[in-house]
């Protein structure tokens, strides 16, 4: 019999970590992700089988246990979950009413935090990132530079910016050189 | 920077997040095979180019993903509505009430 193979997870920027008087910016740790089509019955079933109720309001998140669903358009969420990092979230269900398909590897993030945080994010992205704009919670699909990329705001001060693997070395570096000018 | 109205989003966007994706309201035939290669062409490639009020669709690429709907005057730029796709175009009245 063959031998199991056992893959090695690689992150692309792992253990990536940047910080000056303004800010601070780390790669996150690896992640399970899913991304999930549905409809509102759809993403109730779902919610269910991850015991995660989905928000269903734009832009809205909720949080248990290490999971995190986003709302990103009226029938797409995008669900993170950073404990059980190898396991997929998409449930063996026979009867699906809704499409989920696992992105763990497509994605890497970014944790922006300290008070230079919006200022950094602000230098290559195009949105109001103000408090009364983009309140503590919420997140969206944006741009940053060139790159798409989903922002989350995780506290007052931190931000969780979701890009795919491949704009991952680019945006890192669009990050730092915006850190620079946040701290100035 | 412009801001576009998203009515998905219910929210005032960045053009950035924005693209183009033509005239809208273009009626396609049910009946394709019965067209003259005139109309064909007509229906298919000509579009307006009024300067002034034109209806297009747009798609909010970079953010819901949704496409819609805008009354965009193409000498001054400015968005004049945006509405969901799917729904009605506006009536000349409409229009003419936008631009008062």
């Amino acid at each position: 019999m063959a031998d199991s193979i056992t893959a090695e997870r690689r992150e692309i920027v792992a253990g990536f970590k940047f910080a000056n008087n303004a800010v601070s910016i780390e790669a996150a740790p690896a992640a399970s992700r899913t991304n999930l089509r549905a409809t509102t019955a759809g993403a109730k079933s779902f919610g269910k089988s991850i015991s995660l109720e989905l928000p269903t309001i734009m832009h809205e998140t909720a949080s248990k246990a290490g999971r995190h669903a986003l709302k990103l358009g009226p029938d797409e969420w995008l669900l993170i979950d950073t404990k059980n990092i190898n396991d997929s979230m998409v449930p063996r269900l026979a009867n699906k009413n809704f499409s989920a398909v696992d992105i763990s590897h497509r994605n890497c993030a970014f944790v922006i935090s300290g008070a230079g945080a919006a200022n950094t994010l602000n230098t290559a992205c195009p949105r109001d990132l103000s408090l009364a704009a983009f309140p503590v919670g919420t997140c969206s699909r944006t741009l940053f530079g060139k790159a798409e990329v989903v922002l989350y705001r995780t506290a007052k001060d931190t931000f969780r910016l979701e890009c795919w693997r491949t704009f991952a070395t680019y945006v890192r570096d669009y990050l730092m050189d915006g850190a620079k000018d946040a701290h100035i | 920077m412009l801001l576009i109205h998203c009515p998905y989003c219910e929210d005032d966007r960045p053009e950035l997040e924005f693209s183009h994706a033509g005239q809208a309201h273009i009626v396609r035939p049910t009946d394709m095979d019965g067209l003259s290669d005139e109309e064909f062409e007509a229906m298919f490639f000509i579009r307006d180019n009024p300067k002034g009020i034109i209806l297009e669709r747009w798609r909010h690429s970079m953010g819901c993903g949704r496409f819609l709907n805008a009354v965009r005057h193409t000498v001054t730029d400015k968005f004049l509505k945006t509405y969901k796709a799917g729904q009605p175009r506006p009536t000349d009245k409409d229009i003419e009430d936008l631009l008062k």
